[in-house]
């Protein structure tokens, strides 16, 4: 049996690893709901980031690798964001694993 | 961090979606790029299939990852290469496949598109200059 | 009542769809999908056999597997039929039985 998050009232799978389990079902809120778990509270920045891997995933069907995405932030929203420790600082368990799993992306392939 | 940068070569010789080749393949290349190898990917025979654009794999219940090869330039691979005779031999054309966009950010060299059509004798060569082949 | 033959290999790697035509009777049905679907596109090495097979059996192809492989309808050789699910269906039930060339 899955389990469940509850996003607006409604019940909302995700996976023993906590990624949502149906990537149509994500709405903002998913991300708001997670933060709360990882105690981490979601500001402006947080959300370029995970507004990115969303528009990245659209258009490659792919969450991106750590380097990637860090390139790819750099060239999109300035040099001093396109790098691990800016990445870090805002979420702490790491840009791939802990963004992509609140923008609702299944863990980035060739992530451990 | 690996020392010794080898060049690899990737040889995707199955159509998409008839059986796993394509898709396997696919992974293997992106978790790989993550070590810092020189990466090359070569398309031959049925192969050349994975590379047609406008694919929509919705009706048949199965996931689009054709999409996903226009950002191999990112995960630096540098070059894709197509066998012209196995695209002659199936009516395809250079027209009919995905372009690959491929830039480096820090010195801004781009390439609009790395997917290069190549002859028998360069396939040949291109394969004596690898340090390593993966079939699929 | 004829047959309904379906080959799911591509032409080009496996022998399923010569053995096919070689075999399949005058009015029988040939249904490509799956990987078949390539054997009915114009200007490939495969495409004087399914030309010459035109004569004799009716060939049809399954549409979504052709979307799924990036090809429009524009794309197959002329004479060919396109089917859906339900196009399937309806032809494995106005044939005798079915024949797989896997």
């Amino acid at each position: 049996m899955a389990d469940m998050i509850d996003v607006d009232g409604k019940q909302l799978a995700v996976d023993e690893e906590g990624y949502l389990a149906n990537l149509n079902e994500w709405v903002p809120g998913v991300a708001t709901v997670m933060s709360k778990q990882d105690n981490l509270e979601l500001t402006e920045e947080h959300w370029d980031i995970i507004n990115f891997l969303r528009e990245y995933y659209e258009e490659y069907q792919i969450a991106p690798a750590v380097r990637v995405l860090t390139k790819a932030v750099g060239k999109k929203l300035g040099k001093d964001k396109g790098n691990s420790k800016y990445l870090y600082s805002l979420f702490p368990y790491g840009p791939a694993k802990q963004a992509c799993r609140f923008a609702g992306l299944p863990k980035p392939t060739g992530c451990v | 961090m690996s020392e010794i940068v080898k060049k690899f070569l990737y040889l995707n010789r199955k159509a998409p979606y008839g059986t796993i080749y394509a898709w396997e393949s696919l992974e293997v290349v992106l978790i790989g790029a993550a070590f810092d190898q020189v990466v090359s990917l070569m398309f031959m025979d049925d192969g050349v299939y994975q590379l047609v654009k406008g694919q929509d794999p919705s009706g048949i219940g199965m996931k689009n990852f054709s999409p996903t090869y226009r950002t191999l330039g990112d995960y630096e691979v540098k070059n894709v290469y197509v066998d012209h005779d196995s695209l002659a031999a199936r009516g395809l054309s250079a027209d009919d496949l995905v372009r690959i966009a491929w830039e480096d950010v820090d010195t801004e060299e781009e390439v609009e598109n790395i997917v290069t059509v190549i002859d028998r004798a360069r396939g040949c060569e291109l394969m004596a200059e690898a340090d390593v082949v993966f079939s699929f | 009542m004829s047959i309904l033959h379906t080959v799911n290999k591509s032409p080009f790697e496996r022998t399923s769809l010569d053995s096919c035509l070689k075999f399949a009777a005058p009015g029988a049905a040939v249904l490509l999908i799956e990987d078949g679907v390539y054997a009915a596109l114009c200007d490939t090495s495969a495409a004087a056999l399914v030309k010459d097979a035109l004569k004799t059996v009716k060939i049809y192809v399954l549409g979504p597997d052709l979307k799924a492989r990036g090809f429009a309808e524009g794309r197959l050789i002329p004479g060919i039929g396109v089917v859906d699910y339900v196009g399937f269906v309806d032809l494995a039930a106005a044939s005798a039985k079915v024949q797989a060339w896997l």
